[in-house]
């Protein structure tokens, strides 16, 4: 006997209620959490390399790099400051999850740090998807990517906490409009809090750097 | 890419449901995806083939229902669709909108016998 049986369950119910645990294990640790997004090359690692030193002797920070492969990133974390440094593997995927994270949490001995550091594999899309349970979403996005960046991957740009506009110094030699890219940012996310950085000549990093720590300490 | 994560989770919510009913399969599944939940419904198909094989759920027809993205400004109230170009307000040029519409993504029912 045919029959309809109404559902109406979100489909990623399953990861979302993964990620209220991520999110409570951190919070009932004391650790501020950051899940980084970017497309490949916008300067994740870069970041996070020039911002653990400014967090040196303030903030004990944990990093856990996902990536399809290599251990490239968690190795340069470890280089740059960071206490622990784990590397997850995706095997493929190209995004994490909040099983991946879970499973990354239990190597980690959560009440030892004050900031924990998730750079998500570089990707646009798939990342958007997948809340991990972290306090906040930081977007790198890079002047070299274009301006219209926000117009093509609205789902990543309008969830995210803090934006973080990299490699601000190549902006004399690229076409890039930024109060096109302001606008397509402002509609989905107005007031999305903002900063300019270069990796290369260290503007506003220190800035950046004091916004983790005045959360990490709250 | 990340379809399959979702074709899995898919196709675990409707066995279950339908279990739950005792039924024997799963003849269709009634999807319904917002125009901004980056979804395809091609790729979900494509990994629906290779994962229900053997399951219960085999044989069923996957159905999308597309929901357009709907924005409201907030300045002057208006709704609106916008276009790939442009998302401000085509009336006030206002900046800054909620989305009324199109971040849906679930499993709004499934057919069994």
């Amino acid at each position: 006997m045919p029959q309809n049986i109404p559902v109406v369950e979100n489909i990623l119910n399953a990861n979302d209620r993964i990620a209220q645990e991520n999110y409570s294990r951190l919070e009932n640790a004391g650790v501020f959490s950051i899940n980084i997004l970017a497309s490949p090359g916008a300067g994740k690692t870069s970041l996070i390399e020039q911002t653990l030193p400014r967090l040196k002797g303030k903030l004990r920070v944990a990093a856990i790099d996902g990536d399809i492969a290599t251990s490239i990133d968690s190795d340069r974390a470890a280089a740059a400051g960071a206490l622990a440094a784990i590397q997850i593997n995706t095997g493929g995927d190209c995004h994490l999850d909040a099983v991946m994270l879970h499973g990354a949490l239990d190597k980690l001995e959560l009440v030892q740090y004050d900031l924990l550091i998730v750079e998500n594999v570089g990707n646009l899309v798939c990342p958007a998807n997948f809340k991990l349970g972290t306090h906040k979403t930081v977007l790198v996005a890079s002047v070299p990517e274009g301006d219209d960046k926000p117009y093509k991957y609205p789902g990543t740009y309008r969830g995210v906490d803090v934006l973080i506009v990299n490699k601000i110094d190549l902006l004399p030699y690229v076409n890039f409009r930024m109060d096109y890219f302001e606008q397509g940012v402002q509609v989905l996310n107005p007031g999305v809090t903002t900063f300019h950085t270069s990796c290369t000549t260290g503007e506003g990093l220190d800035a950046w750097a004091d916004w983790l720590i005045e959360n990490a300490k709250h | 890419m990340h379809e399959l994560s979702v074709t899995e989770s898919l196709l675990k919510i409707s066995v279950e449901h339908a279990e739950k009913a005792n039924a024997g399969r799963v003849t269709d599944l009634h999807i319904v995806i917002g125009d901004l939940a980056s979804m395809v419904d091609d790729s979900i198909q494509f990994y629906w083939d290779i994962i229900a094989k053997g399951t219960i759920a085999e044989q069923a027809t996957l159905h999308f229902r597309r929901v357009p993205a709907e924005l409201q400004c907030n300045t002057c109230s208006k709704k609106y669709q916008p276009t790939d170009q442009e998302l401000i307000c085509p009336d006030c040029h206002g900046i800054g909108a909620k989305i009324i519409a199109g971040e849906e993504f679930f499993l709004e029912s499934i057919d069994v016998e």
